[in-house]
């Protein structure tokens, strides 16, 4: 956000909030250990606030749980912007000093009054106004979202929306208040830290940027594409058109994680040259020219990768590799050899030292400190810097650092996937505490939580519906349709249903989602199918 | 917590149960629901809540217990933790009617043992029912709706209405068994003046025998001449511990932190210990004018009055004194008018000793195990709720009522002679009376008997032989004596009782009623009991000196390294007697 | 911040900064204050009294582990009285309860000169009873438990907050329990393994140590343990990986981190196997 891809606070800051906001997060399941900081704030005193369309096992500790509809969540940022300005709340001193646009956001949430983002959220305007002011009032206030926020097809509107609010209140920037998308994956933050986005160069410069690019070319001794690339969606966009005829897949198994499988199979199938690298013959591989056997880099290599809370960590090896199995590195040293770039096999320090060369918010963290300090937050830009734990601190600087952080004019859009007759119900994806993306990884330890695939829905639909719990049913959206057991969930509510995406042999929950996507991240809309259910048994006739 | 409830629902006579505590059921969850902290606050009400389905139910079964854990936002492994805890909660399922016989000290001093002997297993055998001044005692209880409950404590009791109330004989009402104290009509009676007296059942009443004198003074005088009044009458706390009582109120007062609370300990439950029951039931109006005095004199608006659940009579007669006092606007929002909020709640124990302890108390206010807390911090700094308070025994209270009304020192106490004499019950004494006149007050030992020993200060406290008789009933005079007046019991056994019986039922009181918390009491009162079976039956493991030894490093262990007083006192009496007997 | 309160311990004059407990001041002297239930992470359980140090001028004994220093405090840490509760401590567990894998309690038994067996014959009370194997990750053995409180603590308001474990019951028959005793996975446990973290004594264990244990092929001699970071959620947990022969036999969460604090979760704790899956020993060879 403002320039830098990353959580704006430390965990440790999390305890010592007045006002916790999870939204769209399940960070009970998804996030344990980060909900244990979330725990000690509630344990301090700090009013928990979860919005979430499912009442989900953190909505269980919150003090107010907002039910609002999927996909509504624009509405009610705009909403309690609207109700913060109106009740004279916002922080204008703020406002004035460090950011940019804020009349033309005043303008925009003008048109979401209370009364109207109920209408479009479902939460009653009065519980709008509740949380607009206690966020607004709230000494230290923090917002932490996941993939509930990013699994749209605006998903960056809704980042933004979030972002608005505490440009609004001046909850960034000053310890115990921030922004913080926890991140799905041990090393989502470094991947985008390290260029492997389309639009960035390692350390998250932009590749559009004549001067950022230089010194990269000067070091690796090429010319980089002066344009961004594609991301995982417009690439299969681009396999459709003909355009994208050979992948290489590091890591990663979209035959079964892209929303819309029929689709993402039909055309990883049509490719003339897949190959895939990673630790098991995923599904993916199964439809590679080539399969890599990789070590698992967490314990089998050398590395770092980096976190929700922007920390640098090193990662080690414990464990020898199964024979045949190469490190990620070695593999892309020698294609790259292959390829005719003989770069040689260094070690993950060596490669970490060229980062730093290149990277100046890598630049202070050697090896060695990486390893005294337990990791590193960056920016850290000298071998004298500490790390950042609180970032943007700039915007309340005196005089203001950097430029001003800008407001975004962001408005409702409801779901693609819409609610019809045909298909009445809501479907949304997530995870679930012992269990993990496809599985690849998560499948293989014996789980006493584990119950596998099931169509989660609200007793009174299954009542409608008449199925009970346990009962196979088929789903079918406008894509495709499974077949799957019925579990009851009171935590859902009537014409919301709920799914994961972990045991795709099973059930590829992933043949009904859609794959409308938000056109900056790339980011299927995961979170909002319309299905409906019928059930398979014909009703007993005795 | 996380929820995994077991699949069992609650029944919905237990549903009914728990919404008469915790109000009725919330609609089910639309698109808000507030919990959270608002839910976590209600947790004190968890013991009020299992209470409600033991009386209603018989037993705190597995749906109830889950139906509460969505309820209050408590785990139901927390809930089976202090359900189980306390003996008169059951986490099996248990016939309606069930009768608890006190095989005690006190009463079996009195004979219980051949009554104990013709019931055999058809009843429950009882720690100490508090009613050591009418001979053998039976608890008789009955679940159901409320019209068909039976809670009744009789005394005394034969084995043939036991065996009656067995077979479905409804038992005597409630105040049956109520009698005044042995020195009903003597002049001169201070603490007991009111409770010799008719039963005041209305706040006129009350008005009418000089009550709520000492509450409006305080109102018109203020905290800090309640403080002085009660300095100058050099009131220590009547419980156990002699804590002077002025300054425990002074250092709630001043304690900066709120809300205070000001707690009434009617949890009376030392071996031969009954005094607090007979004013609580025959003077409740007193201890509660006397806790809202400690209230105003606290600073706190809220009070609690935490009595055993052995005590059903003097349940019913505070619940209506509370209700008279708050109709007749004493407690509530306007104290004797504007300016002075307090209000009181009844609280049950639930069958533990241990909630007698203070930290313990608060605890069991909490809706939590009735294990005691680590001190310091004491409560003027850190009690009830992590809040500053104010907890004293009910003798106390009464005691400070005496020392507003007339000034001057607090000089007399009651104690509560049980056992072989021919007039048991709770005498007021001059403090400095010997042992042996109060003895004699009692009308002495029954014709026949000849005096074995007394048990001074309960289970807690020691075994004295009859060469101490002379022994001067004071706090200093027991203190040179190495001794304690602790609760004020005076168990008197006569020579026809085996004194190891005694000194064994002793140490399995301890064994049944140690919280288990801390290693030298949960494992060493086990110890105890085991070595002193093994002596008295003259089959000790080695030799009998390796047994004493053994017992003395257990003492000492459990008096030097126990967290709270249980521990630290439960090998007092037991070596009082190995000393007189080795 | 207020000025250090001065105290002396075994005779030398040492000043402390207000809060510091006096297991912490006398660490500062050099000298280690034995304990069972104290954790650094949690707050003071209190329960096992084999911290006691003796406070000149107090009626009882005081547990170093929760009492702070107060000024002028005189104490003495290893006085015939200070050894000998902390000897009866351990003998009273030694006698009760089984003490065989909890080798820093034998080694202390030693020192503090306790025999057990003194307190034992045949009819004497143990908290024996059989092992719960009743999931795929835990094995309680309760005939272990010194009843620390130390899982309750993890499971509950001190870190993990499931509270699928309380006490039950109480005096001797007090145990470590979920509601009603029901099987692991029909109680609320998220198999974090917080609580086989923190026992001190093996009765709580992992499903994998405790075959390894039963085949007799656990062997710590052979076991390296490397620190990395989670493979799943993007919150950055360090990983203590234990490794016996190229396998990772157990993981534990590293002291003193600032992420952890000391606890993980199921897929941290227990996610690891896809690496030593036989599959991709055979694909890849």
């Amino acid at each position: 956000m403002f320039g830098a891809g990353g959580g704006t606070s430390s965990y440790r800051e999390i305890e010592t909030a007045e006002l916790i906001v999870l939204w769209g997060s399940n960070a009970r399941e998804t996030h344990p250990i980060f909900f244990h900081h979330v725990l000690k704030g509630v344990r301090n005193g700090a009013r928990l606030i979860v919005i979430d369309p499912r009442r989900t096992s953190s909505a269980r500790w919150a003090d107010l749980w907002l039910g609002l509809e999927v996909g509504s969540d624009i509405a009610l940022a705009n909403g309690i912007a609207h109700e913060i300005i109106h009740a004279g709340l916002a922080r204008e001193d703020f406002v004035r000093r460090a950011t940019a646009g804020f009349d033309d956001y005043r303008r925009c949430v003008e048109a979401y009054p209370a009364e109207r983002a109920e209408q479009l959220t479902g939460i009653p305007a009065g519980v709008i106004r509740e949380v607009a002011l206690a966020y607004a009032r709230a000494t230290r206030a923090q917002i932490c979202w996941t993939l509930g926020i990013t699994e749209h097809h605006n998903a960056v509107d809704n980042v933004l929306a979030l972002i608005n609010l505490a440009l609004l209140t001046g909850h960034v920037g000053r310890e115990g208040s921030g922004l913080n998308p926890l991140r799905g994956q041990n090393n989502v933050q470094g991947g985008g830290d390290m260029g492997a986005i389309p639009n960035r160069l390692p350390g998250f410069q932009d590749v559009e940027d004549v001067e950022l690019r230089a010194p990269f070319e000067a070091a690796w001794d090429c010319v980089i594409p002066p344009r961004r690339g594609l991301h995982l969606s417009q690439m299969f966009d681009a396999m459709e058109r003909g355009e994208l005829t050979s992948l290489y897949v590091v890591g990663e198994n979209p035959a079964e994680s892209e929303a819309d499988q029929h689709r993402a199979l039909r055309l990883l199938g049509g490719l003339q040259h897949l190959v895939v690298q990673d630790i098991f013959l995923t599904r993916t591989c199964q439809l590679a020219d080539v399969v890599l056997p990789a070590t698992a880099s967490w314990c089998e290599g050398e590395g770092t990768v980096t976190n929700s809370e922007r920390r640098v960590q090193r990662v080690r090896k414990a464990v020898e590799p199964p024979p045949g199995a190469r490190d990620d590195l070695e593999i892309v040293a020698q294609l790259a050899g292959r390829l005719g770039r003989p770069w040689g096999y260094g070690s993950a320090e060596k490669v970490w030292a060229e980062l730093r060369g290149l990277s100046p918010m890598h630049r202070g963290m050697t090896y060695p400190r990486l390893e005294a300090l337990d990791g590193i937050q960056w920016p850290c830009p000298s071998e004298d810097h500490p790390g950042t734990p609180t970032l943007h601190t700039r915007l309340w600087a005196e005089p203001r650092g950097g430029p001003p952080a800008p407001f975004s004019v962001v408005e409702h859009e409801p779901p693609v996937d819409e609610l019809t007759p045909d298909f009445p119900i809501r479907l949304t994806t997530g995870r679930r505490l012992d269990s993990f993306n496809t599985g690849v990884q998560s499948s293989r330890y014996a789980s006493p939580l584990r119950r596998g695939e099931s169509i989660d829905l609200h007793p009174e639909d299954a009542t409608q519906l008449g199925v009970v719990e346990g009962e196979r049913v088929r789903v079918v959206s406008r894509r495709g349709a499974l077949d799957a057991p019925v579990r009851l969930d009171p935590g859902l509510r009537p014409g919301l249903a709920f799914m994961t995406l972990h045991f795709p042999d099973e059930v590829p929950t992933n043949v009904l989602t859609i794959d409308a996507y938000d056109p900056k991240s790339g980011t299927a809309e995961f979170k909002a199918t319309a299905i409906r259910v019928e059930p398979l048994a014909e009703p007993a006739t005795t | 917590m996380d929820v995994k409830l077991s699949g069992a629902t609650a029944s919905d006579v237990e549903r009914a149960a728990v919404a008469t505590v915790l109000g009725p059921e919330p609609p089910q969850a639309g698109r808000v629901v507030r919990a959270g902290r608002a839910q976590r606050e209600q947790r004190h009400l968890l013991l009020p809540a299992l209470h409600a389905l033991q009386d209603s139910v018989g037993w705190v079964s597995r749906g109830a217990v889950d139906h509460l854990a969505e309820r209050l936002g408590v785990a139901p492994a927390e809930i089976y933790g202090v359900a189980s805890f306390y003996h008169l909660l059951a986490t099996e399922p248990q016939p309606a009617l069930a009768v608890h016989v006190c095989d005690d000290v006190a009463c079996r001093a009195a004979g219980a043992g051949a009554l104990l002997g013709q019931l055999g297993e058809a009843v429950q055998r009882s720690a100490c029912l508090g009613l050591c001044d009418r001979g053998s005692a039976a608890l008789v209880r009955r679940s159901g709706p409320p019209g068909e409950r039976i809670d009744v404590a009789v005394a005394p009791v034969t084995a043939l209405q036991v065996a009656g109330f067995l077979g479905g004989e409804a038992p005597p009402e409630l105040a049956a068994a109520d009698i005044p104290p042995p020195q009903a009509g003597k002049p001169g009676l201070r603490l007991l003046r009111r409770a010799a007296g008719e039963v005041i059942t209305t706040v006129d009443d009350y008005e009418a025998a000089g009550g709520l004198a000492a509450l409006r003074r305080a109102l018109e005088q203020g905290p800090d001449w309640v403080l002085a009044e009660v300095k100058a009458a050099a009131l220590v706390g009547r419980g156990g511990a002699a804590f002077p009582t002025a300054r425990k109120w002074e250092a709630v007062l001043r304690a900066p932190s709120r809300p205070h609370y000001a707690v009434c300990n009617a949890d009376e439950s030392e071996t031969g210990t009954f005094k607090d029951r007979v004013l609580l039931e025959r003077d409740a109006f007193a201890v509660l004018e006397s806790l809202a005095i400690a209230g105003f004199a606290t600073g706190s608006e809220h009070g609690f009055l935490y009595v055993r659940d052995e005590y059903p009579l003097a349940r019913a007669r505070l619940q209506a004194a509370i209700e008279a006092l708050r109709q007749a606007g004493w407690l509530g929002a306007a104290v004797g008018g504007p300016g002075f909020a307090f209000d009181v709640e009844l609280r049950r124990g639930a069958g533990a000793y241990i909630c007698g302890e203070e930290t313990a108390l608060f605890n069991s206010i909490e809706g939590r195990r009735g294990e005691p807390r680590n001190k310091p911090p004491f409560p003027v700094e850190s009690g009830l709720f992590g809040q500053p308070t104010a907890v004293n025994n009910v003798e106390t209270l009464v005691a400070v009522l005496e020392a507003l009304r007339v000034g001057g020192s607090a000089s007399t106490k009651l104690f509560c002679v049980s056992g072989a004499v021919v007039r048991p019950g709770v005498y007021e004494v001059e403090l400095g009376t010997t042992l042996q006149a109060l003895i004699e007050l009692a009308g002495g030992l029954q014709p026949g008997r000849r005096l074995q020993a007394v048990l001074l200060g309960g289970a807690a406290g020691s075994l004295v032989g009859p060469s101490r008789l002379d022994l001067e009933l004071s706090f200093e005079a027991a203190r040179a004596a190495g001794l304690s007046l602790g609760s004020g019991a005076v168990v008197v056994l006569d020579e026809s009782l085996d004194l190891s019986e005694v000194v064994l039922r002793i140490a399995r009181f301890f064994r049944e009623e140690s919280c288990g918390q801390c290693v030298p009491c949960r494992v060493g009162t086990v110890r105890q009991e085991e070595a002193l079976r093994r002596l008295f039956s003259g089959r000790p493991l080695g030799s009998r000196e390796d047994e004493l030894v053994r017992l003395s490093d257990v003492a000492e262990v459990m008096r030097d390294a126990s967290i709270c007083g249980l521990g630290q006192t439960a090998a007092i009496a037991v070596q009082s007697a190995l000393r007189g007997l080795s | 911040m207020s000025a250090e309160l001065a105290l002396s311990i075994d005779g030398r004059d040492i000043r402390v900064a207000p809060g510091t407990t006096l297991r912490e001041a006398c660490q500062l002297v050099g000298t280690e204050i034995p304990t069972l239930c104290f954790n650094p992470n949690f707050t003071a359980a209190n329960a096992c009294r084999l911290c006691v140090v003796e406070l000149e001028g107090a009626r009882t004994l005081v547990p170093a582990c929760s009492r702070a220093v107060e000024s002028g405090m005189r104490i003495q840490t290893a006085s015939d009285r200070v050894r000998h509760s902390r000897r009866l401590v351990l003998e009273l567990l030694g006698s009760s309860v089984d003490l065989s894998l909890a080798p820093d309690l034998g080694e202390l038994l030693r020192e503090y000169g306790g025999r057990p067996e003194r307190f034992s014959e045949a009819g004497s009370a143990t908290v024996e009873q059989p092992v719960k194997v009743d999931n795929e990750l835990y094995v309680r053995d309760y005939s272990r438990c010194v009843l620390c409180y130390r899982c309750v603590q993890a499971c509950g308001v001190e870190a993990q907050n499931t509270f699928a474990i309380w006490v039950s019951g109480r005096g001797f028959e007090a145990r470590i329990s979920t509601e009603y005793d029901a099987p692991l996975p029909d109680s609320a446990c998220v198999y974090c393994g917080n609580c086989i973290e923190v026992c001190p004594t093996g009765a709580l264990m992992f499903k994998s140590e405790f075959d390894l244990r039963a085949a007799g092929t656990w062997d710590e001699g052979r076991q390296s343990t490397t620190t990395t970071i989670c493979s799943y959620c993007g919150v950055g947990c360090s990983l203590d990986l234990v490794v016996q022969d190229n396998q990772i036999v157990r993981v534990n969460s590293p002291e003193g981190n600032d992420i952890t604090l000391g606890n993980l979760c199921i897929k941290g704790r227990f996610g690891h196997q896809f690496v030593s899956e036989p599959k991709r020993r055979e694909r890849s060879s």
